[in-house]
């Protein structure tokens, strides 16, 4: 069978032998030089032209898609549902924010060399430690994997260790989320508080409002979720994918054939955490704002529902839930606002209850077999 | 007795007033008259002779008309009576005869001319009415007034008081004027009232005491150090006292919250994430409750109590039937499921009731505070709460332990198939079970619309608190829920202080979390085969 | 046999961080020693100062009543369960109750769960694969290849548990005899040192039953077995050696003749249920 025919191959190698993943980049690949082509060729007023604002807003749910098959990959293969995930992206969104602040320099309002406007509005001397490198871009974007991933890598080792698993840990990840909202809440964090990281003006020497600043983290989010979408692909049709979900479906067995369980855990976790990083800091330039909303419970819990409503341990399913869900969050909330919570929570319960495959199940050449209906322990 | 202390305090008031009063009552008619008639001077020295005058008349109405003086409502209307203002809010003021008692209707400001006092005359006034006050028939009015004095005493109140002190009968009144009068020989860095002082809590006691720390005589204010030391030792203690009664009053609503939570984690392994708007519902029902019945909020509250159980209890039947029996052994569905639920009842209520808070309004006899000492006071809404908690406690013990609900309740959980198969209709425990920590989360509700805004976020707030609070104290274990919402209840009100209230809830966040590592199964964990589920 | 030496030299990189004795030691005749072993639940005793050795390439039975205390003794022997007094010593270097699960696992414990559990998403073919003995560390795992070498030796173990025309199909359709046989084949991918098997026939037919004696017996002299067992005519047609528990502790040992015929086992038998020990 498939498995076995790339069984023998290099790791990450693999996934390009899938028909699976060969359609879905082909997919992605063909969606991100279409809406490139009509954004550039076509004249503004052309019928089909996609104009800077969708492009925009087309970028953001590539980095909602990225967020979400970080979370597929935990939750699908490993059975551990994170409701927490939107910790590591808003992290990854700060470093990323942080980044863009040091970039404004001294086009700010108060004209500060060095101090972001927030910092000299709260009458800071200096800057906090924490905020020093980020004016260099090599430095903020290895923050923006390791700071989610350390936060991974020490929350994780905690719950893990402890076998902290199923609703447990659902729990403490969305209390972690909580606790981090609350913090960066506060003034005294040197996040910018409530207003959070904002009134950005270049990344890398590119304008971030001109058009083509926009189209080009267009093509970046789409790479990042091609090249995200693969890795976890890598990993899932390796052994050590097939040692997840026998982590997921029987942790005490797998104990006992010699894996230890609390580090393949631990080891997805910690890349899932970066993926999520990587999405947030694509998100913060297309939206130009940051701030601890994004640690909300109920943004970490309806990637969730992405998931779930795509099909989880399938990834393009997540990808799918997310640009499906997204989109009807922009058409409902410009047309009433007021029904879209009730659409959202209708979702939660439609979803679970009537299509627990999501809509991944739904589709042609669904095969039951890696992705048979997994078993979950109970707490 | 009384007579006594009467005279003793007329000698005194005759003391320390300008000069004594004249006595200008026209033979025949009410001698009130004629002491009131002074009082319509221009002098303000003349009115405090006549002031001290009322006083010594030995007239039963002299409070009245003092206390009116002082409020401002003693008014002489154009026909020359003197009346009484009831309330002068508005244009036209209700009035009633100063002599007679009589209510005269209501009268227009411009028909009223006010006697007009000074503070000099303020002062008076009130020292003057705390010398009637004390010898007051009624008690409650004795007490008050010997509050009253405290600071307030100057070297002729001092001389007399010293006789009260010894006649008081009451307790309560002869310790405070006691306080009183050490707190005035303090002030003059007389030794004995720096001792006398020493622990007192009122803060006018710590004032006497600073001003006899600087004074000239070294021994008196060593003393009167010493004496701060003990009274800021003691202040500490009480503040103690005080965050303990915050942190037990946090603690009891965290139990309520987190009961419920407990029995439908604990015995079906549900997580309801819609517990919190089971919560908020209950607090709405209290709210309804008192629209259908105005006026009464307090029956309206008590009839509250099943009400917010058998709404709360309904709507989680519903829950129960409509979505989580087809989530059986799907806990992480049911908690998504769950969760959407929660959304749309939120959205619900915000939709129809509005998305503002209410008020609920807190019945008489839930408001105000139980007075310990001068640095301590205990709200009773709080207490009440408190013991609410408590009784639901005690109340679902007696479920579980005694019922045959509760039987069965246990042995599902423990074994659901062994249940079943010794004819316990599991799907029947599983609605009741639901049914009863649904309602329960009413009853938090009912509770929590007394302490907070009652709002469709409310339950939200509390949700992930309820849950730290069933995960620190061990599933299945209602005591651990006890101990463990008592336990971060005072955690979060320890740290509050010096951390702020946010830090605190992280703190505690953590706490947690690293307290699983040394116990992965909460406080109170269930041991054995069985637990291993 | 190359992939059993690669585990037992875990810490290739640092020759210092070898463990002091990687090699199971049974110079001194047993490979498991449980001593003064005891551990409660709740106050109840489970298992009661229980002294127990097994030789190296013995096959051991342990019967006894419900509540004797079997499964526990397996709990404590994989590290599942931490025992409140005692020691548990594999061979004489390795003192289990300092290691964990995976650690007992990959020094060469394999176990078969009394309730069959497999790995049902995944293939029969997958399940024996991860059970190999193999590096189990992250990394190796991450980038393991199917040699042809591995792929022989799971078409060698698909035959022994007769699963070869199932090996594609997810282990959750199985029946319930073939999941048995299905973790019988996962211990054997394991080449363990020491095979705790609890009650392997169980759901079996008489057929598999006699085919799953043979294994067992064909086993024995180069690992070590422990089978728990309620099925006396099972235990019957392998046994050469036969503990008996009761109330946590060791009631009895000795070949299948002598046990039931000694009057306590009798008398626990008959006294505690209706089950015949002959």
């Amino acid at each position: 069978m498939s498995l076995h025919s790339t069984s023998g191959r290099f790791w990450l190698a693999r996934p390009f032998h899938e028909r699976a993943t060969q359609i879905f980049l082909g997919v992605l690949l063909a969606a991100l030089v279409i809406v490139t082509v009509l954004h550039v060729a076509l004249p503004r007023g052309h019928a089909l032209h996609v104009n800077a604002y969708t492009v925009n807003l087309f970028g953001k749910y590539l980095s909602y898609a990225l967020l979400a098959v970080a979370v597929d990959l935990v939750w699908g293969y490993l059975g551990i549902l994170s409701l927490g995930h939107g910790a590591f992206f808003a992290i990854g969104g700060y470093a990323m924010g942080m980044y863009l602040m040091r970039q404004i320099g001294e086009r700010g309002t108060y004209g500060h060399p060095v101090l972001p406007d927030f910092m000299v509005f709260l009458n800071w001397e200096s800057l906090p430690w924490y905020w020093h490198g980020f004016d260099m871009a090599w430095f903020a974007f290895a923050m923006v994997l390791l700071a989610p991933g350390l936060l991974a890598l020490v929350f994780g080792f905690l719950a893990f260790r402890s076998r902290v698993t199923g609703v447990y840990l659902s729990i403490i990840t969305q209390a972690l989320t909580f606790a981090l909202m609350l913090a960066f809440f506060r003034n005294e964090m040197g996040f910018g508080g409530n207003n959070g990281l904002t009134d950005f003006r270049e990344i890398l020497g590119f304008n971030l409002r001109s058009s083509d600043t926009r189209l080009g983290l267009f093509i970046a989010s789409g790479v990042a979720l091609a090249l995200g979408y693969i890795l976890c692909r890598a990993i899932v049709t390796s052994k050590l994918g097939r040692v997840c979900v026998a982590t997921r479906d029987a942790e005490a067995r797998t104990r006992f054939i010699g894996y230890r369980v609390e580090r393949f855990q631990l080891f997805v976790f910690v890349v899932s955490a970066m993926l999520a990083g990587v999405a947030g800091a694509l998100y913060v330039p297309q939206v130009g704002i940051i701030n601890p909303s994004e640690f909300s419970p109920l943004f970490s819990i309806e990637i969730v529902l992405w998931v779930a409503l795509g099909g989880r341990a399938t990834l393009y399913g997540a990808v799918i839930g997310a640009i499906l869900v997204n989109y009807a969050k922009t058409v409902f909330t410009g047309v009433m606002p007021d029904a879209w919570l009730f659409a959202l929570g209708g979702l939660f319960v439609l979803v679970t209850v009537l299509l627990p495959r999501g809509v991944a199940g739904l589709l042609p050449g669904f095969t039951r077999r890696a992705d048979h209906q997994p078993k979950e322990a109970s707490a | 007795m009384r007579r006594f202390l009467f005279w003793a305090l007329l000698c005194l008031l005759a003391g320390f007033l300008p000069s004594a009063a004249a006595q200008t009552a026209a033979p025949g008619s009410d001698p009130g008259a004629a002491l009131l008639e002074t009082l319509d001077v221009d002098s303000y020295r003349d009115k405090g002779e006549a002031i001290t005058a009322i006083v010594q008349s030995d007239d039963e109405r002299a409070r009245e008309w003092l206390q009116a003086l002082l409020d401002g409502r003693l008014q002489r209307a154009d026909d020359g009576r003197f009346v009484v203002v009831l309330d002068n809010a508005g244009r036209n003021w209700p009035v009633e005869d100063a002599l007679t008692g009589e209510a005269l209707g209501e009268m227009s400001r411009r028909e009223l001319d006010r006697i007009g006092i000074n503070n000099a005359l303020r002062n008076q006034l009130r020292s003057a009415i705390a010398v009637v006050d004390l010898i007051s028939p009624d008690v409650e009015r004795r007490r008050s007034s010997a509050d009253r004095l405290l600071g307030e005493v100057d070297e002729a109140l001092a001389e007399t008081l010293v006789p009260v002190i010894e006649e008081a009968e009451d307790d309560y009144v002869r310790r405070r004027l006691g306080q009183a009068l050490a707190i005035y020989q303090a002030e003059n860095g007389e030794m004995a009232g720096v001792e006398a002082l020493s622990g007192s809590l009122h803060p006018r006691a710590r004032v006497a005491l600073n001003r006899a720390a600087s004074g000239d005589d070294p021994v008196v204010a060593d003393a009167a150090r010493a004496a701060l030391a003990s009274v800021e030792q003691n202040l500490k203690l009480n503040r103690g006292v005080e965050t303990l009664y915050f942190g037990l009053s946090l603690g009891s609503v965290l139990v309520l919250a987190a009961i419920g939570l407990a029995i439908t984690f604990g015995v079906m392994g549900v997580i309801n994430m819609a517990h919190g708007e089971l919560m908020m519902l209950g607090a709405y029902t209290t709210w309804m409750m008192q629209q259908l019945l105005p006026g009464q909020p307090g029956l309206a509250l008590v009839l509250s109590i099943p009400a917010g159980f058998l709404v709360a209890a309904l709507v989680g039947i519903a829950i129960e039937r409509g979505v989580i029996q087809f989530l059986k052994g799907r806990p992480l569905e049911t908690l998504l499921a769950t969760f959407g639920i929660s959304l749309i009842l939120q959205q619900l209520v915000r939709t129809v009731i509005s998305p503002l808070n209410r008020t609920v309004i807190t019945p008489e006899w839930m408001s105000g505070s139980l007075v310990i000492n001068d640095a301590l006071s205990l709200t009773l809404n709080r207490l009440y709460v408190m013991g609410f908690a408590l009784f639901v406690f005690a109340a679902l013990m007696l479920v579980m332990r005694r019922t045959r609900l509760g039987l069965e309740v246990r042995a599902v959980t423990q074994n659901r198939a062994m249940a079943r198969a010794m004819g316990i209709r599991a799907t029947r425990v599983d609605i009741l079970t639901f049914a009863l920590g649904s309602g329960v989360a009413g009853l938090a509700g009912v509770a929590l619309s007394q302490l907070t805004n009652v709002g469709p976020n409310l339950g939200q707030n509390y949700i992930i608190d309820s849950f730290m609070v069933v995960v620190f104290g061990g599933v299945g274990n209602l005591w651990g829920t006890l101990v463990a919402g008592l336990s971060l209840g005072v955690i979060n009100q320890v740290l509050e202080p010096w951390a702020g209230a946010v830090l605190a809830k992280i703190i505690v966040l953590v706490f947690i979390i690293l307290f699983i590592q040394k116990r992965p199964r909460g406080l109170f964990p269930q041991k054995g085969r069985a637990a291993e589920g | 046999m190359s992939l059993l030496q690669e585990i037992r030299t875990r810490d290739r990189v640092f020759d210092f961080m070898t463990p002091r004795a990687s090699r199971v030691d049974v110079r001194h005749g047993p490979i498991l020693y449980l001593e003064d072993v005891t551990v409660s639940f709740d106050g109840f005793k489970a298992i009661d100062k229980l002294n127990l050795t097994i030789d190296d390439g013995e096959l051991r039975c342990i019967i006894g009543p419900n509540g004797a205390g079997k499964t526990t003794m397996m709990d404590i022997i994989t590290g599942k369960t931490r025992p409140d007094a005692g020691s548990v010593w594999f061979g004489s270097r390795h003192n289990l109750l300092q290691m964990t699960e995976p650690e007992i696992a990959s020094l060469g414990v394999g176990r078969k769960f009394q309730k069959p559990t497999v790995f049902e998403a995944l293939s029969v073919f997958e399940n024996l694969e991860l059970a190999m003995a193999a590096d189990k560390r992250i990394f190796p795992t991450l980038t393991a290849r199917l040699t042809g070498e591995i792929q022989d030796r799971i078409e060698e173990v698909l035959e022994t548990i007769g699963l070869t025309g199932l090996r594609f199909q997810p282990a959750g359709i199985l029946s319930h005899g073939q999941k048995q046989w299905l973790e019988i084949g996962m211990l054997l991918m394991q080449r363990p040192r020491l095979l705790l098997v609890d009650e392997p026939v169980a759901g079996m037919t008489e057929q598999e039953m006699e085919r799953t004696a043979e294994l067992l017996t064909s086993l024995a002299g180069k690992q070590s077995v422990v089978v728990v067992e309620h099925d006396m005519g099972f235990v019957r047609s392998i046994a050469r050696q036969v503990t008996v528990l009761h109330q946590g502790s060791v009631l009895a040992e000795g070949s299948m003749d002598q046990v039931s015929n000694d009057p306590k086992v009798v008398e626990v038998y008959l006294g505690a249920d209706d089950e015949e020990i002959a």
